[in-house]
């Protein structure tokens, strides 16, 4: 079927050639500005309407590839390779999901080079469709690095204050980490032959080059991710970016970094994976609780919820590294539920700040008198971010710890404490921002969210709960995948002598 | 090689050549007796140009001729069209502004036609002679073009400065040639390797091949032979500093190329080492010296000394996957030196051209297109992905890894990490600054050239990438 065959190019070209006809729409005018919002929306819906006929195609049974592409091309090197697994399906879905949104939210609230702004965004959509899709090495990093561009102007024209800093801190950290990857990923070539990510994945690296491949893919993936104590650009560019790109930023291009530790450092370097796991676990307990803690004395929202990203990432990666199904299927779920709740809180903090131009928490309070149901949405997402029982947050930690339980009482210990710090900033800032005396004169005429904006959170809502009570659409996907990287991990380790590692 | 020069069959691979001193010759006639004829010599040069191009892509000519001093082979032919496209497209960028720069003068492109002549000699020679020639007919045109604005003291000083140290150049290549002609007894290129393959690994042959890549390696401005690229790049004319920025390194590239795979392979560990070191000098230098400067065109000269130098990592690799990747690297740098060219050539304030960064203050506003362009340059200059750039890094590093140069290539890719907070600085004066000046509309040419130009380096992995690639391979595959 002609669909089927190519489904994973025009899902990763589509916003592209949507991004085309926004730049030829002509006029400058509000109709102009209009038109160019609804090119951007039906792309995005209809590329979403693609990722759900993906998944509903996809076979969750199989555990290999699907819907692969592979055509030579640019030499002997580097081909046109696609596909996808029950690891990468749901980013996609996620990815095309989130993206009607981010442009419905911009609807009201960019005003200034509306084109460039839909632009940048819809080439974002297709960098990131790439990554998840490519089964090429080379095109995995193109799309992967690919990505800094449109993000480092979506923060530096359409940010705030510091958005000049917080935009080189976000380039050079993402830029330096991951230059070495690049060079792995060309040794990975002349020791294999290949760049097609399905054979490298069959092909078993000498412990010591897995050693060093190993550090290089983790210094991208860990500046990406971001893992303490590598983050600090995230705070400052979550902080200064437009709504929209905080929530691409924290739902999607975060999660790049958990995915790339799924598809390569876990299946290709098994043995190096071993070695430094106990590395792992022992920064991301570094990043659960000293995160949590710098989160609780934050005065700025959005700084307050990059920290918490933060925090959460540390269970992907402690998930990600106990390598048994239950770690892995639970860091799967806690990227997507994070994903989703990341998004929705940034949403949030862009409906009030629409309305006030600050995120000062100390510049609100008192807000559920006027805004009922702002109260209410912000509420259901505060709850899940805390990992409350019946909300998706719950799901992915509690998988997480059941996983490294099995492999380390004391990690698993200590991560618990993740869960009532988070319980501490987040019920805090809720008490702050919602509850309390309305005493300030410029919230008395605050307006509850509008259509729009309900339209916006409502998907959110929806999924946060339907998700928290049954998860088995995400986990069925997901299980036969992953429960073939696992058996894979446990029996290519120790296969060699785990002391050639350290040489 | 039996040589015969009394028929003519016999001379026709050096066609292009030919044709081009016969054009030359003819338009400095033309020249001097027609008045006002300076924009139509224009003209007639970027024509010949770029038919020379297409006949040497359709009208493939193999051979060695002048007692094997003169080859043309593929490779040859694939840098003589970059050269020739990189001498049309300089000659076109110059016809918007030649008034205000002194260049309306027919001198101009009969000189840059004497040049491009150079070069393709330069390509094509397998004699140290010949070579010679060939760099000599190439650089005192471009000394010439460096001084054509005879009343700018900076234009002058340039001149003067290049011509100084050009001609201290030309001396240690002599020299290097002298001692490798005293020490093998041949002048020929592949001559030469069959006498060292012969005896033994001489001092002296060594010390000769040290000589003429300091020669060389002043010609493509890599460190610590760089000195005057800033100081010409700022004082020339901006279009001949577009000339000086694309051709020329093209030819002195391939010439390098052709003079270390050919006659010196067996020495391969000896001016490894040296390519490795001029490589990572000028990669580190070029990334932090860049970082300070405010003139674009300083800018643009340290950019290109760390350019030049990311080629020379898939020359140190010595490979077939090297000198593809270094052929890769040259088509996609003159794009990209073109297309940046045109955008700063196009902006012309109330004072005058662009000069400074601060310059392009909120260009994203005021001249969208041109800000566009050169923000897709700068970031194909970074090396990012899906740009043309990256691909072009990604080539010569794969050479590097081949070889297991591992220390050349991570500084390598750190260096370019580093330079790009130069290029950014650009991008953010454009895109995130307000607007301070206006700027006179685009001429018509430069907008096309920049659209061309913008469009294949952002497309590149769609369109061009792949036959890009093929035709590079099918070039570097004559040299070995």
């Amino acid at each position: 079927m002609i669909i089927s065959s190519n489904i994973l190019t025009i899902l990763t070209f589509l916003p592209l050639v949507g991004a085309f006809f926004v730049l030829i729409v002509p006029g400058n005018d509000s109709v102009a500005l209009n038109n160019i919002r609804r090119i951007s929306l039906v792309t995005t819906l209809l590329t979403f309407g693609f990722s759900l006929l993906l998944w509903s195609m996809f076979d969750p049974k199989e555990t290999g590839f699907q819907f692969v592409i592979d055509i030579p091309w640019m030499g002997d090197v580097i081909g046109y390779r696609m596909g996808v697994d029950g690891i990468s399906v749901l980013f996609i879905v996620l990815t095309a999901f989130l993206m009607p949104l981010v442009i419905l939210s911009a609807w009201g609230s960019v005003k200034v080079r509306v084109r460039e702004y839909m632009i940048a965004f819809l080439m974002l959509e297709t960098l990131m469709i790439g990554v998840f899709s490519t089964l090429d090495l080379a095109m995995f990093y193109v799309f992967f690095e690919g990505g800094l561009i449109p993000m480092f102007l979506i923060i530096g024209v359409w940010g705030g204050k510091q958005r000049v800093q917080a935009s080189y801190k976000f380039f050079f950290y993402t830029f330096v980490g991951s230059v070495l990857m690049l060079l792995a990923i060309m040794a990975m070539y002349w020791q294999t032959g290949t760049l097609d990510i399905a054979q490298l994945l069959r092909y078993e690296f000498s412990p010591q080059m897995q050693f060093w491949l190993w550090i290089a893919f983790f210094a991208s993936f860990a500046v990406k991710l971001p893992m303490w104590p590598l983050h600090r650009w995230l705070p400052a560019a979550h902080v200064e970016a437009p709504t929209g790109g905080s929530v691409i930023l924290a739902a999607i291009l975060l999660k790049m970094g958990g995915y790339g530790f799924l598809r390569f450092s876990l299946p290709m370097f098994p043995d190096a994976s071993l070695y430094f796991a106990d590395f792992v676990f022992f920064f991301s307990l570094g990043a659960i609780i000293v995160t949590s803690l710098i989160a609780i004395v934050q005065e700025d929202i959005k700084k307050l919820i990059a920290y918490s990203s933060v925090a959460h990432m540390g269970f992907v990666t402690i998930g990600i590294f106990s390598a048994n199904i239950y770690g892995v299927q639970g860091a799967i779920f806690q990227m997507l539920s994070h994903g989703i709740i990341s998004a929705a809180l940034f949403f949030s903090v862009g409906v009030i700040y629409d309305r006030l131009h600050t995120r000062e928490i100390a510049a609100y309070g008192g807000l559920v008198e006027r805004m009922p149901r702002y109260a209410a949405a912000f509420m259901i997402f505060t709850m899940a971010n805390v990992g409350l029982p019946g909300t998706s947050g719950f799901i992915g930690e509690f998988l997480v710890l059941i996983g490294i339980f099995q492999v380390n009482t004391l990690v698993a210990f200590v991560a618990l404490f993740a869960i009532i710090l988070s319980a501490g900033y987040a019920l805090w800032l809720y008490r702050r921002v919602i509850f309390g005396a309305l005493g300030k004169e410029s919230l008395k005429s605050m307006m509850d969210m509008d259509k729009r904006e309900l339209a916006v959170m409502l998907p959110l809502i929806i999924l946060t709960i339907f998700f928290g009570f049954y998860p088995a659409p995400i986990l069925d996907t997901t299980a036969a995948s992953v429960t073939a990287l696992v058996t894979q991990y446990q029996s290519t380790i120790g296969a060699l002598p785990i002391d050639a590692l350290a040489q | 090689m039996k040589s015969d020069l009394t028929s003519l069959s016999a001379l026709v691979p050096a066609y292009p050549e030919l044709l081009m001193a016969i054009s030359a010759l003819a338009l400095l006639m033309a020249g001097v007796f027609i008045r006002n004829s300076s924009g139509r010599l224009a003209g007639v040069s970027i024509g010949l140009l770029l038919a020379l191009a297409v006949l040497i892509v359709m009208q493939p000519q193999s051979g060695v001729l002048f007692n094997g001093g003169f080859i043309q082979d593929d490779f040859a032919r694939y840098m003589k069209v970059l050269i020739l496209l990189g001498s049309a497209l300089a000659l076109v960028l110059s016809v918007s502004s030649a008034a205000e720069n002194g260049l309306a003068k027919f001198e101009y492109s009969t000189l840059i036609i004497l040049a491009t002549l150079g070069m393709m000699i330069m390509v094509s020679a397998n004699d140290l002679m010949v070579l010679y020639i060939g760099i000599e007919l190439q650089a005192l045109s471009l000394y010439v073009m460096a001084a054509m604005r005879r009343d700018n003291a900076a234009a002058t000083e340039a001149g003067l400065k290049y011509f100084v140290l050009g001609a201290l150049a030309s001396g240690m290549l002599l020299y290097g040639a002298s001692l490798v002609y005293g020490f093998t007894g041949q002048t020929q290129l592949d001559k030469i390797a069959e006498v060292i393959l012969l005896g033994e690994r001489s001092v002296g042959v060594i010390f000769g091949l040290a000589f003429l890549l300091a020669g060389i390696a002043f010609k493509i401005s890599a460190v610590p032979f760089h000195m005057w690229t800033p100081d010409v790049y700022e004082g020339a004319p901006t279009p001949v500093t577009a000339f000086f920025a694309t051709g020329p390194k093209v030819a002195a590239m391939a010439l390098l190329i052709r003079l270390v795979t050919d006659s010196f392979e067996p020495l391969a560990r000896d001016w490894q080492q040296i390519v490795i070191f001029l490589s990572i000098a000028s990669m580190v230098l070029a990334a932090f010296a860049g970082i300070g400067q405010k003139n674009l065109k300083r800018l643009i000269a340290y950019s290109s000394i760390g350019h030049m130098c990311f080629a020379l990592v898939g020359l140190s690799a010595g490979s077939l996957v090297g000198i593809e990747g270094v052929a890769i690297y040259m088509a996609i740098y003159l794009v990209t030196t073109v297309g940046l060219f045109a955008c700063i050539l196009s902006l012309k304030g109330s004072t005058g051209y662009v000069e400074s960064i601060s310059d392009l203050a909120g260009l994203a506003r005021t001249r969208p297109l041109v800000a566009a362009t050169m923000a897709i340059m700068m970031f194909s200059l970074i090396g990012l992905p899906p740009l043309a750039g990256f691909f072009a890094k990604w080539h010569v590093f794969l050479a590097a890894i081949e070889a297991e140069l591992f220390v050349l290539a991570i500084i390598g890719v750190f260096a370019s990490a580093v330079s790009a907070f130069y290029y950014l600085r650009i991008f953010k004066t454009m895109y995130f600054d307000e607007p301070r000046d206006e700027f006179a509309p685009v001429p018509g040419e430069l907008a096309f050239i920049m659209l061309v130009s913008g469009f294949l380096v952002a497309s590149y992995y769609l369109t061009v990438g792949s036959p890009l690639v093929d035709a590079a391979n099918f070039a570097t595959s004559s040299l070995f």
